[in-house]
């Protein structure tokens, strides 16, 4: 139970740490992309950056419109953060760890059904932006709320398609499943590619960033959704932002790229809490590559239009889910 | 655990007066998502995490989401209240007292009934609720799915008589002078 409990609170700082960075790692990537040197002037290659920013939110006025609803204004925000904080819990971010003869899971709980958990957070954390976006009472937060609305049902579809067709291969719904099948039979990728390429289109679309954040799209809703936000509550969305993000990156490592798993790391007869310690180094690098692909294709591929990323959710990604299935269906029958 | 029982069901049932009760349209539909939630935390206590989860996707993240999308699209912010006519006022309160009358009925002698077997943990995990469904209710299962099949088509039917329609209807749009002009050369 206390050891849960750290667990837990680890994780909080842990993420949250993660997020703070990634927007340091957001700015030096475009500025590696775009040909410039990038934040270098907050402490050394201005690794305090995303401190002082930090304290910046907090020092600025938090301005209220005068025609919002107040109560769901605070709402919106909070809510986001919330739900983007609680996905974490249910990630396997390494085995197990043997500590004074006490054996630690590095997994804040196991569920049975893992992965519908992190799909429930994601779907309720559309209401922060819809609610947010709404109760500023301003059209171009309403066009970006409903916007947001409409991509991340569109697109929930599709990803949901393309779990379905991994967990008829691993046969269970827990994370940690997922993960000790990949140990025994290969990674997700190898035996999900279109799956995987399913999956991670929807995931950009899930988590509202480029090429598919019109819910903020600055040439046509000046900041869509959290226009009329300001101070930390414009922070806790664009936090959230990442958080999801980070999330999303380690869901994606989890699902198709073996979790903390290394290659080979079982043969070497290794201590089993350094071979432990060594898999959560894995699972964090490979996460971090993710967050390098969501920042890469950010700053590589223009934004599409609204009825593309429609056209693309209903009429590409779920027929291809399908076919997926069947696909997937088919070669499991004929090879068993 | 009863203590969370209570917690929950105080909260479900708190939430849905509030959704009776509530002036603006908002309000109800944040209150359905609060009781919907706190439904998929009854599901929860009684081991049915499955059902929790797949409560809260499809309710409160996918049926409640085009709630508030249709709210906001239509911008029902204001609370109308449109007076009824006296025959449905009456019809209403009959109805609801015919209701009251046999919730009342039922409950009556049901209070002191104990189940006669004993709770299942197991009886809401993944594996239990996929195979009485593919099993028991196969079929029931299957005819639900062909329901939501001829729903989906129809929808779709309907969305392309609209857009049939209003592709037709579109030269019968007043033309511009301009184009008049042209028409006559």
């Amino acid at each position: 139970m206390i050891t849960t409990a750290i667990f837990l609170l680890v994780l909080f700082v842990v993420t949250l740490t993660v997020a703070a960075y990634s927007t340091y790692g957001e700015r030096k990537v475009a500025a590696f992309l775009q040909d410039r040197i990038g934040p270098n002037r907050a402490g050394p290659f201005g690794i305090l950056q995303p401190l002082a920013d930090g304290g910046k939110m907090f020092m600025k006025e938090d301005f209220v419109p005068a025609t919002a609803n107040r109560k769901l204004f605070f709402l919106g925000p909070a809510i986001a953060m919330t739900t983007a904080l609680l996905t974490g819990v249910v990630i396997p971010w390494g085995g197990e760890l043997t500590v004074f003869g006490t054996t630690l899971n590095l997994q804040g709980t196991d569920p049975e059904i893992g992965i519908l958990y992190v799909f429930a957070m994601v779907s309720i954390g559309v209401y922060g932006i819809m609610l947010g976006g709404w109760a500023s009472n301003n059209k171009f937060a309403l066009l970006g709320a409903v916007r947001a609305a409409a991509q991340m049902v569109s697109y929930e579809l599709g990803m949901g398609l393309s779990i379905v067709a991994l967990v008829m291969l691993t046969g269970t719904l827990s994370l940690s499943g997922i993960v000790e099948h990949q140990i025994a039979h290969g990674w997700g990728i190898i035996q999900q590619p279109l799956g995987f390429l399913i999956f991670i289109v929807c995931a950009f679309a899930e988590t509202n960033r480029a090429p598919f954040d019109m819910p903020e799209c600055e040439t046509e809703l000046v900041g869509g959704y959290h226009t009329e936000f300001s101070s930390m509550k414009l922070g806790f969305f664009l936090f959230a932002e990442y958080t999801n993000m980070f999330i999303s990156s380690a869901v994606i490592a989890t699902l198709y790229f073996g979790g903390y798993h290394v290659p080979g790391l079982d043969k070497l007869g290794l201590d089993p809490n350094l071979a432990t310690i060594i898999g959560v180094g894995a699972m964090f690098a490979k996460t971090f590559f993710f967050i390098f692909f969501f920042m890469w294709v950010r700053w590589s591929i223009p934004r599409f239009r609204f009825d593309q990323l429609m056209n693309l959710g209903w009429k590409t990604l779920i027929p291809l889910g399908i076919f997926n299935i069947v696909l997937t269906g088919s070669i499991y029958y004929l090879l068993k | 655990m009863l203590a969370l029982f209570y917690l929950f069901a105080a909260i479900s049932v708190i939430s849905a007066l509030i959704v009776v009760s509530a002036r603006s349209p908002i309000n109800s539909v944040i209150a359905l998502v609060v009781c919907f939630l706190s439904i998929a935390g009854h599901y929860v206590l009684l081991n049915a995490q499955f059902l929790a989860m797949v409560h809260i996707i499809v309710y409160t993240g996918a049926i409640m989401v085009l709630f508030l999308f249709v709210i906001m699209l239509l911008n029902l912010n204001k609370a109308t209240e449109p007076m009824k006519s006296l025959g449905t006022r009456i019809a209403a309160v009959v109805a609801g007292g015919l209701f009251f009358l046999t919730l009342v009925a039922a409950i009556r002698h049901g209070i002191t009934v104990r189940p006669s077997n004993e709770f299942d943990a197991g009886v809401g995990l993944v594996r239990s609720v996929g195979m009485s469904l593919f099993n028991e209710f196969l079929l029931p299962f299957e005819v639900s799915s062909v329901l939501f099949l001829s729903a989906m088509v129809g929808v779709v039917m309907l969305g392309k008589k609209e857009a049939v329609l209003a592709a037709s209807s579109a030269p019968v749009e007043p033309l511009t002078a301009a184009e008049l002009e042209r028409r006559k050369a």
